[in-house]
């Protein structure tokens, strides 16, 4: 540990985010929901942390995240036993962590919640990747349930009006699909309600992220990790949009007490890519001992970047263009513009990217947008190798020595 | 030189048949990584379509852009756009297929430095009628930025042309390949790898001549050779651009009798409707009814019934996935597929390809392993 490094002094942590146990709360009733759904006479969807979710709400259908879940075993370092025992079954150690890990849950049924609750339809956006659509074949396929793909043509250079036309045909598609699993029709009234609840939750998440552009930020990347789970999986409910208000009120708070997450914050870092979900803590304390702080995340912001273009368009038109232009279904040079901007509004000093095995559609890429955040922002970047549940890809030592070395050429 | 030559030598050198196309025609020549790329439409627009297939040399410049997890396809792709290695080409194509090809397209439009540049994203899905809609769109739109690159007005007829000579290539590669498996012993054990390189570079004329030449000198020869008696294998996978394979697969007692690969029968399979009103919607049903690529979507197991029927129909005896590494979308299908052919009583074998094939004698012995176990 270099000498002008902090040890981690737990007398000057910030006070803890209240919201927390809330957050907990919730979540465990929305697991107890899910894995009762059938007692309760209800369906469930497995769907994609990127699809549009809103319209199994309207039709009263319980939304379950494998990629969620992903997350979930992680965080509980169940991810190399799992990712092994996928490997065993034939799945290649290349493949996303969240899909093998998921898959081998599926037969195996001892992560972190017993197994997700089995899927009676599938739904599958991929306008995160193509991994999804592999991995949810493979739940077709093991579950025997039907299967739905949303397809959001990938956006290189333009969203062009042909892929605007396919992607909503595809929306009511869905709903047509939704119709026949479910039995019954699909209620617009309480549609466009959904989406307004939508939007407004996904406002509240960017207003909680914009918290952050304050100096000192009440919170960093780390905790916008934890707090991101209800917009992905509760999106456009009510109990979504009280959540993110408490929240926004609290930090709003933290902000007039002068009350900041990394103690004596200096140094304002962007990540990029997902958490290394089972070393956020690690890091977390890696980065305050630097007095270092996680203002914003390309990841978390990836949710709030959803928020629609509304423009006279009713919730479901304005969807198609939404969910077909989130930050990873674009190209390099449109990434670029949106780091640029956030680089600018979180007044960031160095950007760290989690450059993560698992996920090559986020990854690869990434070394030509450092390179054009270096020449044109002059911003200093780091790229960690790790993967995001996949322990056995992260080298600790290695890992810590670059955060040390990057560090010093920030405060030099 | 003899046609079998001649292939050999495009398959040795595809980059130095291209430069001579290019210098002595003048015309342009557009790449392409992925069997969904059209080229009917890029024919018909005056252009050359020539297949990259990845260096075979070391990887330098390449790793300044691209992780470590990334297929040698893309790698080595990049790798000889950057060096120069393709000087010949006015630009490429880039059909959406998997992860990587989509970023490998960023990459190369910011730092390869050809004039043109396209991105064909066609859908993913391919079962539905609205998914059919929007491949029509792409492909039209497609032949719209070609004609403004180009200068060169595409007309149906050109299109319908352009169908006519890939369906008499794709009929004469079937042939090929269909005597081939009646006849292995034919065959030097990469005649057809080579014929498939040249195929998918040469000049369709051209190529035509050479493989109708070709085959009319096999077929002269077919009735000396009678069935070796030796065991019958099949290649799955993507792309195999490793003669090694090959000779290994001679050499352990076996003879390959069919593929389903994107460089093999996957490329011929399906013809094209000929004289149609809508030539380009008769691309795209090509595309929606031929067997799927594992990147695209369509029935959830059609590719497991798919290769078991390819391989009962053609008497395999075994088969060998042929799996790059960091491919995704093969990777995902492997367990599946090898169920199938599991349930069907055919055995496999699973051999991953990094960017150099793994040691000969260590892929002999297990070539030799799984052939005396059939
Ligand atoms: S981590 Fe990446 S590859 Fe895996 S499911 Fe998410 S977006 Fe897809
Ligand atoms: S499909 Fe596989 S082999 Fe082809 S480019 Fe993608 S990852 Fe590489």
């Amino acid at each position: 540990m270099a000498d002008n490094q902090k040890k981690h002094d737990p007398a000057k942590k910030a006070p803890k985010i209240q919201a927390v146990s809330r957050m907990k709360e919730i979540m465990t009733n929305y697991y107890i929901d899910a894995k009762t759904a059938r007692e309760q006479g209800k369906k469930v969807a497995w769907i994609t942390s990127g699809g549009p979710v809103e319209p199994l709400i309207a039709m009263d259908v319980i939304p379950v995240y494998p990629e969620n879940h992903g997350a979930m075993i992680g965080a509980s370092k169940m991810g190399a036993q799992l990712c092994e025992k996928a490997e065993e079954m034939g799945y290649s150690r290349d493949l996303c962590s969240y899909a093998r890990a998921d898959i081998a849950d599926s037969v195996q049924k001892t992560g972190p919640i017993g197994g997700l609750p089995e899927p009676d339809m599938l739904v599958c956006c991929n306008n995160i990747c193509g991994t999804v659509l592999k991995w949810y074949e493979t739940a077709a396929r093991y579950y025997k349930v039907p299967l739905f793909i949303l397809d959001t043509p990938f956006v290189h250079t333009e969203f062009s009006d042909s892929a605007r036309k396919y992607v909503l045909s595809q929306i009511y598609e869905y709903i047509a699909f939704l119709e026949t699993h479910c039995g019954t029709k699909m209620n617009y009234d309480r549609m466009e309600e959904v989406g307004r609840l939508s939007v407004e939750g996904t406002g509240l998440w960017q207003a909680v992220l914009d918290t952050c552009a304050h100096r000192p930020a009440p919170m960093t990347a780390f905790d916008a990790f934890f707090h991101l789970a209800l917009i992905v999986t509760l999106r456009g409910t009510r109990t979504a949009v009280d959540y993110y208000r408490q929240l926004l009120d609290e930090l709003n708070q933290r902000i007039a007490d002068g009350v900041s997450m990394v103690p004596d914050e200096k140094y304002r870092l962007l990540w990029d890519n997902l958490p290394v979900w089972y070393k956020t803590r690690w890091l977390s304390e890696k980065f305050a001992a630097h007095d270092a702080a996680l203002v914003a995340d390309t990841y978390t912001s990836a949710w709030s970047g959803m928020l629609p273009d509304m423009g006279g368009q009713t919730f479901l038109e304005a969807m198609a263009e939404t969910y077909t232009k989130v930050y990873i279904n674009i190209s390099i040079d449109r990434m670029f513009d949106i780091v640029a901007n956030m680089i600018e509004k979180y007044q960031v000093d160095g950007m760290v990217m989690h450059s993560n095995r698992s996920c090559k559609p986020y990854s690869l890429g990434q070394y030509d947008l450092r390179q054009m955040i270096m020449d044109r922002l002059g911003v200093p970047t780091l790229i960690i190798e790790a993967d995001m549940v996949d322990e056995r890809a992260f080298s600790e030592s290695q890992i810590d020595t670059r955060i040390d070395a990057f560090m010093e050429t920030l405060k030099s | 030189m003899t046609s079998a030559e001649r292939f050999r030598s495009i398959w040795r050198d595809p980059a130095g048949y291209g430069r001579s196309v290019k210098q002595e025609t003048g015309r342009s020549i557009l790449g392409f990584f992925c069997s969904y790329a059209p080229v009917e439409l890029i024919y018909a627009a005056g252009v050359l379509p020539f297949r990259l297939f990845g260096t075979r040399g070391e990887i330098s410049l390449a790793d300044t852009h691209l992780q470590s997890y990334c297929c040698s396809l893309v790698r080595g792709g990049l790798e000889d756009a950057l060096k120069g290695n393709l000087d010949f080409l006015d630009g490429a194509v880039f059909p959406h297929t998997c992860d990587s090809i989509q970023r490998l397209s960023d990459i190369w439009r910011l730092n390869a430095g050809f004039v043109h540049h396209f991105d064909a994203v066609l859908p993913v899905k391919l079962n539905t009628e609205s998914a059919r809609q929007y491949m029509i769109d792409v492909l039209s739109g497609f032949c719209r930025e070609l004609e403004t690159a180009f200068g060169k007005q595409i007309r149906d007829a050109d299109i319908n042309a352009a169908i006519c000579e890939y369906n008499q290539i794709r009929k004469q590669l079937k042939a090929l390949y269909a005597i081939r498996s009646q006849n292995p012993g034919l065959f030097e054990p990469s005649a057809v790898h080579w014929i498939m390189t040249a195929a998918m570079v040469m000049e369709p004329a051209a190529f035509l001549r050479e493989i109708t030449a070709f085959l009319d000198q096999i077929r002269s020869s077919a009735g000396a050779a009678a069935q070796t008696g030796r065991k019958r294998l099949m290649l799955a996978g993507g792309i195999c651009t490793h003669p090694d394979v090959y000779d290994l697969l001679a050499r352990a007692g076996a003879d390959l009798v069919w593929d389903d690969l994107c460089t093999g029968a996957r490329y011929f399979e399906g013809a094209i409707a000929e004289d149609t009103k809508d030539p380009v919607a008769a691309v795209a049903d090509r595309y929606l009814s031929r067997s799927v690529c594992p990147a695209k979507h369509a029935d959830i197991t059609a590719r497991g019934r798919h290769l078991v029927d390819a391989a009962r129909q053609q008497g395999a005896d075994g088969v060998i996935f042929l799996q790059l590494k960091f491919c995704d979308p093969h990777a995902f299908d492997y367990p599946y597929l090898k169920q199938f052919l599991d349930e069907a009583q055919i055995p496999s074998l699973l051999i991953e390809i990094e960017d150099q094939p793994p040691p000969g004698g260590q892929l002999l012995t297990r070539l030799e392993t799984f052939v005396d176990m059939l």
